[in-house]
C-alpha cells in the first residue's frame, strides 16, 4: 500500500533521514520505533507532505506522493495524528471533528463517521460542546484520533499516541488503535513506547539517527535481545 | 440629551475604525504580520467609491459593493506579490515590506491622479435629523452604524459558520495541523486578506460619505488609529477589534465634546501608550505565549 524508497530528508543542512525505506501492506499495523530525535516524526511529516524528501520516492497505492501538496495527500486517505495531538484548542470538540472532515462532501457519510467516533470515544460525546483546550491529555489524544477518523483514513499515521499519558489511558488508546485497524484501516504507528507498540503491531522497523537499522515481525523483534536491551528496558 | 447624540456619533465613527481594525487583526491572527498597507487599501476603497458615484452614477450601496470587491482583489494581489514569499522570513522583513507596499500604493495613486482632494457629492443618502429622546441624530450616522454592524455580523457568521471561516481559525491557530486536515493554507490566507481588505474598502466608502473629503494620504491616520483599536481590543481577536474600534470612536468624540478637539487625534496614542504599559495583550487578548 505504502512504499518508501530510500528517502533523504534535510532540515537545512542537517540530514534527518538517511536513505530510509519501508513498506506498509494493506490491513497491517506497522510500527516504527526509535529514540527521541531518531527521525520518526520527520518520516511522518514527509509522508504527509509537510516536508519534502531531497531524494527517493514515496509510493502510495501506485501513485507518487513525494511532490504532492499536503491537502491532496489527505484527500487520498493518508491521515496523520500528529505528535502532541495539535487539537485546535480555540474550538469546540465538535468543531475539531468537523475540521477532520474538511475535504469531504458526503453529509450522510460524515454523520455516520461522527457517530462512530462518539461510539469509540464516548467521552468526546459528553464534551462535544466544550472547548477542546479544556480537555485532559488523554481526551485530547482521543479527539485527535477522532478527528483523523472523520477524514476517512485508508492509511492512518499515528505519531506517539502514548506520549505523556497515564498507563491506563495508554492501554485504552492502544485498544482503540487495534479496533480501528480491525475495521479495515491500515496503520503506521510511530512510538517510543516500544513494548506497547510491538505488542499490537504485525511488523516493525527500528530507526536510529535517521537510518532503519532493524526490521521484522513485531513478535520476533519483541523477543530479540538487541531490542530488549535498547528499547524495552533490558529485562 | 447631548450625550446620547455624542455617543451615537462616537459609535458611528468608531464603527469605521472597527471595520479597518478587523482587517489588521485578522491578518495578524493568521500570519502574524502587521499589514501597514491596510490603511491604503482603505484609501483605495474611498476612491473607488468616489469614482463609482461620480463617474458611473451609481448609488451608495452599489458603490459600497464595488469598492469591497475591488479592495478584496487588491488585498489578495498584495498578499500574493509582496507577502507570500516572505512567509518564512523574519518578521521584521515582512513588516518593512508592508511599509514599502504602503508607500507604493500612496505614491502610485499620487503619480496617476495627483494629490488633490476629492469631495464626495451631497445627497448620496438621505440626511435628515431624527429626534430620539430629545437628541438630534442624523440619519446618516444611523445608516453608517447600520451598515457597519451588518458587515460585522456577516463577518462573525463567515468566521464561525462557514467552511472557509473554520479554515481561517484553524490556520491561525496551527498552520501545520490545518494542513493535516487537508486545508489549503495559501488559499485560506488569501481569503483572509480578501475579507479584511473588503471591510477596509467598505470603511473607505463610509468614511467618504461621513467626512466627504478624501485624498491619497487619507489612509495614514485612520490606519494607525485602527491599528491602535486592534491593539486595544487585543490583536488577533475579532470581537476585540470591534470593541476597540467602538471604544476609540467614543473616546475621540468625548474628548472633542469636552472642548479638547485639538487633542482628539492624540487620544488614540495616549490610549496606545496606556494599553502597552498596563495590559499589552489588550482587552480580549490572552497573555500570549510566544509560539516556538
Amino acid at each position: 500500500m505504502l512504499k518508501v524508497n530510500n528517502i533523504n530528508v534535510y532540515y537545512g543542512n542537517i540530514q534527518a533521514l538517511k536513505g530510509v525505506s519501508l513498506e506498509v501492506n494493506e490491513g497491517e499495523i506497522v510500527t516504527l520505533i526509535g529514540a527521541n530525535g531518531a527521525g520518526k516524526s520527520t518520516l511522518l511529516k514527509t509522508l504527509s507532505g509537510l516536508l519534502r524528501p531531497k531524494q527517493g520516492t514515496i509510493e502510495y497505492l501506485g501513485k507518487n506522493l513525494q511532490k504532492r501538496a499536503a491537502q491532496s495527500i489527505v484527500k487520498d486517505g493518508v491521515i496523520q495524528v500528529p505528535e502532541g495531538r495539535r487539537v485546535f484548542s480555540n474550538m469546540t470538540v465538535e468543531e475539531n471533528l468537523d475540521l477532520g472532515a474538511y475535504l469531504r462532501h458526503d453529509r450522510a457519510g460524515i454523520a455516520k463517521d461522527k457517530e462512530r467516533v462518539f461510539e469509540l470515544f464516548p467521552r468526546l460525546l459528553e464534551r462535544r460542546k466544550q472547548s477542546s483546550g479544556t480537555l485532559s491529555g488523554g481526551e485530547q489524544q482521543m479527539l485527535a484520533m477522532g478527528r483523523a477518523i472523520m477524514a476517512k483514513p485508508k492509511l492512518l499515521l499515528l505519531d506517539e499516541p502514548s506520549m505523556g499519558l497515564a498507563p491506563l489511558m495508554v492501554k485504552t488508546i492502544f485498544e482503540i488503535i487495534k479496533e480501528i485497524n480491525a475495521t479495515g484501516t491500515t496503520i503506521l504507528l510511530v512510538e517510543q513506547n516500544a513494548n506497547m507498540a510491538l505488542s499490537i503491531a504485525d511488523r516493525a522497523y527500528v530507526i536510529e539517527t535517521g537510518k532503519v537499522v532493524l526490521s521484522g515481525r513485531a513478535s520476533e523483534l519483541q523477543k530479540s535481545d538487541e531490542i530488549r536491551a535498547a528499547y524495552l528496558g533490558g529485562h | 440629551m447631548e450625550w446620547l447624540q455624542q455617543l451615537i456619533n462616537g459609535v458611528s465613527l468608531g464603527s469605521i475604525y472597527a471595520l479597518i481594525a478587523l482587517g489588521y487583526t485578522m491578518v495578524y491572527g493568521i500570519i502574524k504580520l502587521i499589514n501597514f498597507a491596510h490603511g491604503d487599501v482603505f484609501m483605495i476603497g474611498a476612491f473607488v467609491g468616489f469614482y463609482a458615484v461620480t463617474y458611473w452614477n451609481v448609488g451608495f450601496f452599489p458603490a459600497l459593493i464595488i469598492a469591497m470587491i475591488l479592495c478584496a482583489i487588491l488585498g489578495v494581489v498584495i498578499e500574493r506579490l509582496a507577502y507570500k514569499r516572505l512567509r518564512n522570513a523574519t518578521r521584521i522583513a515582512a513588516l518593512i515590506t508592508a511599509i514599502g507596499v504602503s508607500l507604493l500604493i500612496e505614491y502610485t495613486m499620487i503619480y496617476f491622479r495627483g494629490s488633490q482632494i476629492e469631495t464626495y457629492p451631497d445627497g448620496l443618502v438621505p440626511n435628515t435629523k431624527i429626534d430620539i429622546l430629545g437628541a438630534q441624530i442624523s440619519s446618516q450616522s444611523l445608516l453608517i452604524l447600520g451598515v457597519s454592524i451588518s458587515l460585522m455580523v456577516l463577518l462573525q457568521f463567515i468566521v464561525h459558520k462557514t467552511k472557509i471561516g473554520k479554515a481561517m481559525r484553524a490556520v491561525s491557530h496551527d498552520a501545520d495541523a490545518a494542513r493535516l486536515m487537508g486545508i489549503n493554507v495559501d488559499n485560506t490566507i488569501s481569503a483572509t486578506f480578501a475579507i479584511g481588505s473588503a471591510l477596509a474598502g467598505a470603511a473607505g466608502v463610509i468614511f467618504g460619505l461621513y467626512y466627504t473629503r478624501i485624498d491619497p494620504l487619507m489612509g495614514l491616520l485612520p490606519g494607525v488609529k485602527a491599528f491602535v483599536a486592534a491593539v486595544l481590543g487585543g490583536i488577533g481577536s475579532i470581537p476585540g477589534a470591534m470593541t476597540g474600534g467602538m471604544l476609540l470612536g467614543v473616546v475621540e468624540t468625548v474628548v472633542s465634546g469636552l472642548g479638547f478637539s485639538l487633542w482628539r487625534d492624540a487620544a488614540a496614542f495616549v490610549i496606545l501608550i496606556i494599553i502597552l504599559i498596563f495590559r499589552p495583550a489588550g482587552i480580549f487578548g490572552k497573555n500570549t505565549r510566544e509560539k516556538v
